[in-house]
């Protein structure tokens, strides 16, 4: 027989528009749209594309629950044997929604559901554990590998074969555990990872902790009317003509900028270079994504002391975590050696 | 970039953003649900006067996460 199954994109891989399509309400097509024409083929028959169903990625974000019930009725008048989305390589929202999508998919129609993304998806850590989810590179250009990984994990699970060992079969752990017969006993494994480990030569955990750690919460402000409270913002939002060529994606720099004798953004003095988002708003405004007028009209009120006067800003879209986590490092020592008692941190 | 910023300088950092489930992800404590994906903080659609109100009213929620001791991820 030639299994059914229907495929989750976003309007983008489905060709229908960028950012400024991103609010797309759910649509379904027939037959493989995207990157589902190129999982059919390398299905080789077994398998049809017999819908696709396409989403804008903002629509879906902003409406996470509604949004995923409705693309799960259009999937579901479609009969599929298998669900497959994506792959979102490392595409936050694209991989939140196709993540949403498949575990609402696999729980409700009982049926295999595979993507494909990028081990710092943050769809890997919100539905990792229900989806399968093939590892690919953190862009499009990985897209033929991709494709054929899932199609080939697709296959096997709709002949109800095993998958094997994540790390042997290119899949992202879903953080099951099964029982194997090991020649050697835990004690052993342990003394020669130690040993391993001392000697500086390469092991492997069999017990990964999770990459986002977890930090208990500074304390409050006791005094708001003396605080001393900074703006720092992932949004994209930097001086006019970007003056230290931030990246409009994937940063790995971030920007200090003196806003003490700013008391408004404006399409004068600053712009949002974010390659991430539909810009049209922030750069009508730019204080829709970085609240500096708010900011200095309460100041004025005296609701709380003073505004820092050094602005920190970056792009936040396909940002590693590696540096994301640097910048944070050294914002956060500069304004402990800065005084300031506070942050108000604006993400898009 | 939230979470690092906290952790170096050991002050409350609030952050206001529309995807709640990836602050949460990544490791924010104190959360401010934002407005829309390219206008966090804002709601230009609705006016000058509306815009600025809903701005006004999250930085006032972000000033009470910043007041308020936590123990765990919350959300304002």
């Amino acid at each position: 027989m030639t299994y059914r199954i229907v495929h989750y994109t976003n309007q983008f891989f489905a060709g229908l528009g960028g950012e400024e399509k991103a609010d797309l309400r759910p649509l379904v097509r027939p037959g493989a749209v995207g990157p589902a024409l190129g999982l059919e083929q390398a299905l080789g028959g077994e398998a049809v594309v017999v819908a696709t169903v396409i989403c804008g990625d903002n629509y879906m974000a902003e409406n996470l629950t509604s949004a995923t019930e409705e693309v799960l009725a259009m999937i579901r008048e479609h009969t599929p044997d298998a669900v497959t989305a994506g792959p979102a390589f490392n595409a936050g929202r694209y991989g939140t929604a196709c993540g949403a999508v498949l575990e609402k998919a696999a729980a409700v129609l009982k049926v295999p559901v595979v993507s494909g993304m990028y081990p710092e998806n943050p769809g890997v850590e919100l539905y990792g554990r229900n989806v399968v989810l093939v590892k690919t590179g953190d862009s499009a250009r990985g897209m033929k590998d991709a494709l054929a990984k899932m199609a080939e994990v697709t296959r096997k699970l709709l002949r109800k074969e095993s998958l094997g060992p994540a790390k042997e079969s290119g899949l992202l752990p879903r953080g099951i555990r099964r029982n194997v017969l090991h020649e050697k006993n835990g004690a052993e494994r342990a003394v020669e990872m130690l040993l391993a480990r001392l000697q500086q030569q390469t092991f492997a955990t069999e017990y990964p902790m999770p990459t986002f750690r977890r930090i208990s919460p500074a304390p409050p402000v006791g005094d708001l009317r003396r605080a001393t409270i900074a703006l720092v913002s992932s949004g994209g939002v930097v001086p006019k003509g970007n003056p230290d060529r931030i990246r409009v994606s994937s940063a790995e720099s971030y920007g200090a900028y003196d806003i003490s004798a700013l008391t408004d953004l404006t399409p004068e003095n600053y712009e949002s270079i974010h390659g991430g988002y539909d810009r049209v708003w922030a750069n009508v405004d730019p204080d829709v994504v970085i609240p500096l007028d708010v900011m200095r009209a309460l100041e004025r009120e005296g609701a709380y002391g003073k505004l820092h006067p050094v602005l920190y800003t970056t792009t936040g879209t396909g940002t590693s975590v590696a540096h994301a986590e640097r910048f944070g490092r050294e914002i956060g020592a500069a304004l402990r050696e800065a005084g300031v008692d506070a942050v108000i941190l604006t993400s898009t | 970039m939230t979470r690092e910023i906290e952790a170096a300088a050991n002050i409350p950092v609030v952050q206001i953003a529309t995807i709640v489930p990836i602050m949460l992800t990544v490791g924010a404590n104190r959360i401010v649900p934002g407005v829309a994906i390219p206008h966090p903080v804002g709601n230009p659609a609705a006016g000058p006067e509306e815009d600025q109100a809903v701005r006004r009213n999250l930085l006032l929620r972000a000033f009470t996460a910043m007041t308020t001791p936590v123990t765990e991820q919350t959300l304002f």
